[in-house]
Parts: C-alpha cells; sequence; structure tokens
C-alpha cells in the first residue's frame, strides 16, 4: 500500500506530482511522503491513510463475508471450496481491473460482458471452420478485440458523446453479430469442437488448466493475480498511472499540464477490450464450445466489481486491487450462496444484499477517513 | 472520537482475518478426515442431491423444480437445486462446486456436452453418480450418467404422429419455429413414422414473430387444400397455428408439443385436439429418487437406456385436471 494517495489532495495532478517527482512535494497540500517538515502540511496518521485507501473497504467486506460462509456453509472454508469461488472471481476479476482503469480514467464500457462471447466465438470460428492454428487464431482475436476496443475509444474521443451512449451501442451490435454470424456459420446458436483444434493442448495448459494438484486452482486465477498486480503497479508507480487519474479526475488541467487525454482514453478502451478477450479466449478454451449468448450482463458484474472495490462512477478514483476484491466478493457470494444450499429462487436478492453491504460498508469507512482529515 | 473508531475498525479487520484464517484451517483438518470415515458413514449419513439445471426461473423449470423438491421431501434427503439461465460456464461451476461439496449424487440437464464433460468427469472420478436429465439423452452413457431422464423427441413425435391419424388421414404440415433445432427435425421425423401419410415440415418466422407465422401458416393452408392436420411444436405457435386454421376457414385437425395456459383452453375448447406433454415434473422428480436408491440400495434404473417422461397426452378428458395441477405449479 505504498503508492500515491489517490483520496488525499484535492486534484489528481497533484498526486502525479508527487510520485513522477518526489521533490516537487514542497505543493501543498500534499501528504509528507518524505521527512522535510512542512508546517503547512497536516499531520496524517497512518491508521488514516489506511483508511483512505479505496479498496479497504471492500477488503473489510470479503473479510466478513468469507468469514460467514466459512462458518456456515461447509466446504467454503476449505482449499477446494476455495478453488470453486476463486474460479467464479477470477474471470470476473480480469475484465473488472480493467473497467477499473477505465472507470478512473473516467469512461464506461458496456460492450465489456458481451465482448467475452465475442472473442471466444472469434477464436472458436477461427479454429474450427476455417481450421486455423488455436494460436495465430488467439492472436486473431486479440487483434480483433483490440480494434474493437480502439473504435469504442476513437467514437468517444472523437464524438465527445458519453461513453455510456457509445459502449451501449457496441453492445448491441456485437450481441446481434454474435447470434447472427454464429447461426450463419454453424447452423446452431454455438461453436463447438474447439477441443479438436490444432495446437488446443498447449494453449489449454497456458489459458485453461489447473494448478497445485489435489485443489485444482484454476490457471485464470494466476492470471488475474498477476493482471491485478500489473495494473496496481501502473497506477501506482508510472507515469501513465498518473495520466489515467489526471483524465478522470479534470481532463481539462490534464491536457494543460501535456497529459495526451485522447490517447490514455482509447488506450483504457483497447485495455477493457483487450482483457474481456482474454477470458472469452479462457472459457472457449475450458469448455471446448462457445455459446452465443456468453457474456451478456456480465457487464454490470465488471462494474459493480470496480465500484465495491471504491472506483467512482464520476471517475478519478479508484483501485485495481478493490476492483479485484469486488470480483472476489461476488464469487464468494455465487459459490457461498450454492454451499449454503439457499433456495435458489431468492439467489440474486442475496447477491443483491452482500453487494449492498458491501458498498455502504466500503462508503462508511471512507466517510470516517474522509472526515477524519483536517 | 475518531481514533477510536479508526481503532476499532483495525480490530475488526484483523480479527476478522485471523478468524478467517483459523477457520481455512480447521475446515481443511475437517475435510481430510470425513475422506476416511466416507466410505463406513454413506449409509447412515444424510444424502444431499444437486439438482442443476439450465433453467432461467421459468415456467417450465419453476415445475421441474417443484419435482425434485417434493422427491427430497418424500425420500427424506437434502436437494440443492440451482440453475446457470443457459450459460455453460456457470453449469460448469454449479457442478464443480457439488464436487468439492461431496455430495451424494448429481442430476443435471445436459445442453452442451462440450462445457460439461470435464466437469462431470471430475464428479464420476469422486464416485458422485450422476443421472443426465432433459437434455443430453445421447451423451448421457459416454458422460458416464446411470440413466437419462428425459423425452425422447423422435418416440414423442411418433405417437403424436400415430394419434393424429387417427382422426385425421391425408396430409399432415409439421411447423418447425427455429431454424438449426434438431430437436424439432427429430420431432417432425417421428410425426411422419407415426402417421403413415404424406407429411410436409414448413418452417415459420418464430415465436419472436407470432404475426408473421400466422400469415405464413394461413397462406400454406389456403394454397394446398390436401392439409388435413397440423402439428406445431411449441405452445405459442399452437396459438397462431389455430388462428391460421381460422382464419383459413380450414378442416384440418391441430396438435401441438408442450402446454401453456392458453393450450390447455384451446384444448378444452376443442380448437386443439391434444398437446403433447413431456411432463417435466418428473424430469425434477425421479433423478432424485434413482440417486437417492443407488446411494442406499446400489439400485440402477433404466439398464441403460433412457427413462421416458414423455410423451404424456393432454386432451379433453384430462384438461380440467391438468388446467387444475398447473395452477399448482406441478404440470
Amino acid at each position: 500500500v505504498a503508492g500515491p494517495e489517490p483520496g488525499a489532495g484535492p486534484t489528481p495532478e497533484e498526486e502525479e506530482t508527487e510520485v513522477t517527482n518526489p521533490a516537487t512535494t514542497v505543493e501543498p497540500p500534499t501528504p509528507p511522503t518524505t521527512s522535510v517538515v512542512d508546517e503547512r502540511l497536516a499531520d496524517v496518521s497512518l491508521m488514516t491513510r489506511v483508511l483512505r485507501r479505496p479498496e479497504l473497504g471492500a477488503l473489510l467486506a470479503a473479510a466478513v463475508i468469507g468469514l460467514f460462509f466459512a462458518l456456515t456453509a461447509d466446504p467454503f472454508g476449505t482449499l477446494d471450496g476455495a478453488a470453486n469461488w476463486t474460479d467464479v472471481a477470477s474471470t470476473l476479476g480480469i475484465p473488472a481491473v480493467a473497467v477499473a482503469l477505465l472507470m478512473i480514467g473516467g469512461e464506461f464500457d458496456l460492450s465489456a460482458g458481451v465482448m467475452t462471447g465475442t472473442a471466444g466465438l472469434f477464436m472458436g470460428i477461427m479454429a474450427t471452420e476455417v481450421d486455423m492454428n488455436i494460436w495465430l487464431a488467439i492472436l486473431l482475436t486479440l487483434v480483433f478485440c483490440g480494434s474493437i476496443g480502439f473504435l469504442n475509444g476513437f467514437m468517444v474521443v472523437k464524438t465527445k458523446l458519453p461513453s455510456f451512449i457509445v459502449t451501449l451501442a457496441t453492445f448491441f451490435v456485437l450481441t446481434g453479430v454474435n447470434l447472427g454470424v454464429t447461426k450463419e456459420i454453424t447452423g446452431t446458436v454455438r461453436v463447438a469442437g474447439i477441443s479438436e483444434a490444432s495446437g488446443f493442448d498447449t494453449a489449454f495448459d497456458i489459458f485453461g488448466g489447473t494448478f497445485w494438484e489435489p485443489y485444482d486452482f484454476r490457471l485464470s486465477v494466476l492470471w488475474w493475480v498477476l493482471i491485478t498486480a500489473l495494473a496496481t503497479w501502473v497506477l501506482a508507480r508510472t507515469r501513465v498511472g498518473n495520466w489515467i487519474f489526471g483524465v478522470g479526475g479534470d481532463p481539462v488541467a490534464a491536457r494543460n499540464v501535456g497529459v495526451p487525454v485522447p490517447r490514455v482514453k482509447i488506450a483504457l478502451f483497447m485495455t477493457t477490450a483487450l482483457a474481456s478477450a482474454l477470458v472469452g479466449i479462457m472459457i472457449a478454451l475450458r469448455l471446448g464450445s462457445m455459446q452465443a449468448g456468453q457474456g451478456i450482463g456480465d457487464e454490470f458484474n465488471y462494474i459493480i466489481a470496480a465500484v465495491v472495490g471504491g472506483c467512482l462512477l464520476t471517475g478519478g478514483f479508484g483501485s485495481a486491487i478493490g476492483a479485484s476484491v469486488g470480483a472476489l466478493i461476488i464469487g464468494m457470494a455465487f459459490i457461498g450462496i450454492q454451499f449454503s444450499g439457499w433456495n435458489t429462487d431468492w439467489r440474486f436478492l442475496f447477491l443483491g444484499v452482500i453487494l449492498l453491504l458491501a458498498v455502504l460498508v466500503n462508503n462508511f469507512v471512507r466517510r470516517s477517513a474522509e472526515g477524519a482529515r483536517k | 472520537m475518531r481514533r477510536v473508531l479508526h481503532y476499532v475498525l483495525a480490530a475488526l479487520l484483523v480479527l476478522g482475518l485471523a478468524v478467517f484464517v483459523a477457520a481455512c484451517g480447521d475446515d481443511d483438518d475437517d475435510g481430510s478426515a470425513n475422506k476416511k470415515d466416507d466410505v463406513s458413514l454413506t449409509q447412515g449419513r444424510d444424502l444431499t442431491i444437486a439438482v442443476i439445471t439450465h433453467g432461467e426461473g421459468d415456467t417450465f423449470w419453476s415445475v421441474a423444480k417443484k419435482g425434485a423438491e417434493q422427491a427430497g421431501e418424500d425420500m427424506g434427503v437434502t436437494v440443492k437445486y440451482s440453475e446457470s439461465a443457459n450459460d455453460p460456464q456457470k453449469h460448469a461451476q454449479l457442478i464443480d462446486s457439488a464436487v468439492t461439496e461431496k455430495v451424494d449424487g448429481i442430476a443435471t440437464s445436459v445442453p452442451n456436452a462440450d462445457a460439461l464433460r470435464d466437469p462431470l468427469k471430475k464428479a464420476a472420478d469422486a464416485g458422485i453418480p450422476i443421472v443426465t436429465l432433459n437434455s443430453g439423452q445421447g451423451d448421457s452413457a459416454a458422460l458416464g450418467a446411470i440413466t437419462h431422464v428425459g423425452q425422447d423427441e423422435s418416440v414423442a413425435g411418433e405417437a403424436a404422429g400415430k394419434r393424429l391419424a387417427e382422426s385425421a388421414s391425408g396430409k399432415l404440415l409439421c411447423v418447425v419455429h427455429e431454424q438449426g433445432n434438431t430437436g424439432l427435425e427429430e420431432r417432425c421425423a417421428g410425426a411422419k413414422k407415426g402417421f403413415g401419410g404424406e407429411v410436409e415440415n414448413v418452417q415459420v418466422k418464430g415465436v419472436a414473430d407470432i404475426a408473421t407465422s400466422v400469415t405464413e401458416l394461413q397462406s400454406k393452408l389456403e394454397s394446398d387444400d390436401a392439409v388435413t392436420a397440423v402439428l406445431t411444436l411449441n405452445p405459442d405457435i399452437a396459438v397462431a397455428g389455430r388462428d391460421a386454421i381460422q382464419g383459413a376457414s380450414s378442416d384440418a385437425k391441430l396438435a401441438t408439443f408442450d402446454l401453456s395456459g392458453d393450450v390447455v383452453k384451446a384444448v378444452k375448447a376443442g380448437e386443439i385436439e391434444f398437446a403433447v406433454d413431456q411432463q417435466q415434473y418428473l424430469q425434477g422428480y425421479l433423478p432424485v429418487v434413482f440417486l437417492t436408491l443407488f446411494n442406499t440400495n446400489a439400485n440402477t434404473v433404466g439398464g441403460g437406456l433412457p427413462v421416458l417422461t414423455g410423451p404424456g397426452f393432454v386432451d379433453k378428458s384430462n384438461a380440467d385436471t391438468v388446467e387444475q395441477l398447473a395452477t399448482e405449479g406441478t404440470r
């Protein structure tokens, strides 16, 4: 937790200067990060700084929910059970981290869910109908989805329309294309037989398989941890990370200090599309087939995970770890409810209440921290 | 005050994490201990059966769910019913979590055998008996299931054709409302076998556009006097078929697959001869019974063949009873 204090400075630009150039921290009112004590700076206790982290509330909520299910639903607390709920969390968490970056950058992507279906179907059709080697198919899929992400970003930047509208259009287009093209080519609503494609075994071992023998954790969990760490590093330690905060916090000010706003936004949309594509590829390899309706509705889970993890809907604030913890909460709730044997008619009610509680805890903790600020 | 709050929160966090970690450790120990006891305790222990379908809380599956829950009550076993909303990945994860729970039996629909092969293999490797239901008859044995509980489409089609032939000889129109759905093609092929006379498959727009489907059927009936019977494969299309027959002033007899409130009413009014019912209540009920018997008495039902829940017929003679049962949610 040694990164910048996103919530501490009034504008993101100060964080930028704080990290990229520690020598300029004499500017008020940045928190003290050097040993030089400035009388204009308030003394902020370590506790308050911890409480101000965007992901703390989510961590607390995750601990409470995890504890609850571990005590009430039998195999939840075992490593076998953990393999189940981390699996659900990982395929949500990978796009959720990218969506969190995008939201910190001040934009939405409603096509992130259906993109997983597009990616899996595209790869499946390339591998089964065109008889392509699976690795080539994966590469083409990433290029294809990346360009859709580019188009999303390009349209948002050029038209200045809200990304909510632009990506909603993309959502509908992809939903229609997924079903239409799949039925046109295969005659059914799914692409099957992916496991017979050449190169499948090696691709499966990297994207679809399991690790840690008796418990069989999914490899997607490793990918998820890796991507979360990478995104956290980018946000906290690189110039691009500061650009992202700046673009989301105040694009005009960001441009004035030399941030390439359009490029950052387009790159964020492409990152989101690629993260979704990665999950689509994983699902297709894992299942050996892909259904045309895959992923529709998941975009909300990604956004919820990011918000539970401390992202503001208005941009400029949030964390990648938080989004991952948010995904973890959704995954734990999904499998926990299953283990508990609660009537599944009510599943969405339980899920809704758990998420609401998580957001409330998050909010309460952050408010307390904000209130404690001098 | 705020400082106090901070420490309380910190204490909570630390405590929470500590207990969580401890709980993980504890349960893990229990898990390995359980494994050893499993063999000897199976007989005397309460049984848990997981029933997993690709439903989405819809009318059809809520009936199957009722069946599964009633069976749980009747057999004195715990039934955990869950639905994947036709998401194959979720379906696989639900089976995975049932395996982790070490349930005593898994009953699952198999709409997509590719996606469920791995998790079901894991279940079989863990010694959990499997029964497939509703869809997946062809893959059932290869997936290691004891048996399949469902309706055989061609058997049901044949029975429907035979029954239509009793009241109408000549030419049968089999109305296909979804392109590329092999189940529907099987029903028509079966109907051809049972009907004996000439059978023509006609493709209509489908459930999403009933008005166009009615027009298509009506013009088909007006242009072809030879048609004496119409078989629809969906309750909504059945209602469209009735409207088309009335619109074309045709005398063709109408029958349909599957039930709806409108269909039962039309059967009572004599507008539809009969409806083929696949009795999905049984598809929820029977797998629980079979899996319980497998656990308590090592029984296997079916002898390698599927157990058919359909075709059941709803006609004028039993429409009243079925209507009442439908309002109770078991038909």
